[in-house]
């Protein structure tokens, strides 16, 4: 598993390559979380163009920070072009709560 | 009869990062008969799902060297068969567990679709379960090769 975070104004850029289970999740979401409680952050966008595995774990954590941002007035991109992984995506419902992105500079773009 | 062609069975801790190493050997195994590269995804998949369940929920997130979980897998022609055993504290009610969305565990983000997934990317699912008496989750898998 790949994982890189960065900010962009109002934006929290999270980068997701490789593979993304339940042992990953914990790891990811221990990073990710104290980093939206830092104004003025309210915006997430997921990566994940790297992103060659990912099982319903992934989903959990997903909509887990889906809800953080929602509760402080933001919202979630997600970016994503694997095949295996956008089907999860698609059969959870997750697709339809998040904007999809070309790629960062759309999701930036669109705030 | 279906001829078996080979079989493997291993035992690994309910520690989380085995699940990655889990379907590694699974996808690894299954490629002696040279499956399709969606199929050999799915079912990658579907054994994720079925390993992390034993490792988050059968020994209560304990991770210890003494809670095990066990893998054995069949291979035939186009098809293998996959079982995924805990020796846990099993399933009350395995017909409630495998509605999707239904979780225990959304206190951890867990999202209840593990069985779904299972379901929806194998051929097969039956689920053995007793209270205090562990789970064995069976898959099958049939592959759209070498016909």
């Amino acid at each position: 598993m790949k994982f890189e975070l960065s900010k962009a104004g109002t934006f929290l850029i999270v980068r997701i390559g490789g593979e993304l289970d339940h042992h990953y999740c914990d790891i990811i979401r221990n990073r990710i979380d104290p980093e939206l409680m830092e104004p003025p952050i309210r915006n997430i966008v997921f990566d994940l163009t790297g992103l060659t595995f990912m099982d319903s774990s992934g989903i959990g954590m997903l909509m887990g920070r889906l809800r953080i941002v929602q509760a402080i007035g933001g919202n979630a991109c997600l970016i994503c072009e694997n095949k295996n992984v956008l089907r999860i995506l698609e059969m959870s419902g997750v697709m339809r709560l998040f904007n999809r992105c070309k790629d960062i500079a759309d999701a930036v773009r669109g705030a | 009869m279906m001829k078996e062609i080979n079989r493997m069975c291993m035992e690994f801790p309910a520690k989380s990062c085995n699940e990655g190493f889990a379907r590694s050997v699974v996808a690894a195994f299954a490629a002696q008969i040279d499956p399709r590269f969606d199929e050999l995804s799915d079912l990658r998949t579907a054994v994720s799902e079925g390993v992390t369940n034993a490792i988050v929920h059968a020994y209560n997130g304990i991770q210890g060297e003494q809670n095990m979980v066990k893998l054995e897998c069949v291979l035939y022609k186009n098809t293998i068969e996959i079982t995924i055993t805990d020796f846990g504290k099993g399933i009350e009610d395995v017909m409630q567990a495998r509605e999707p969305l239904y979780t225990t565990a959304p206190e951890m983000e867990r999202s209840g679709m593990g069985f779904t997934i299972m379901e929806t990317f194998t051929d097969d699912l039956f689920v053995e379960s007793k209270p205090g008496a562990g789970t064995k989750v069976f898959l099958r898998k049939v592959f759209t090769v070498n016909a």
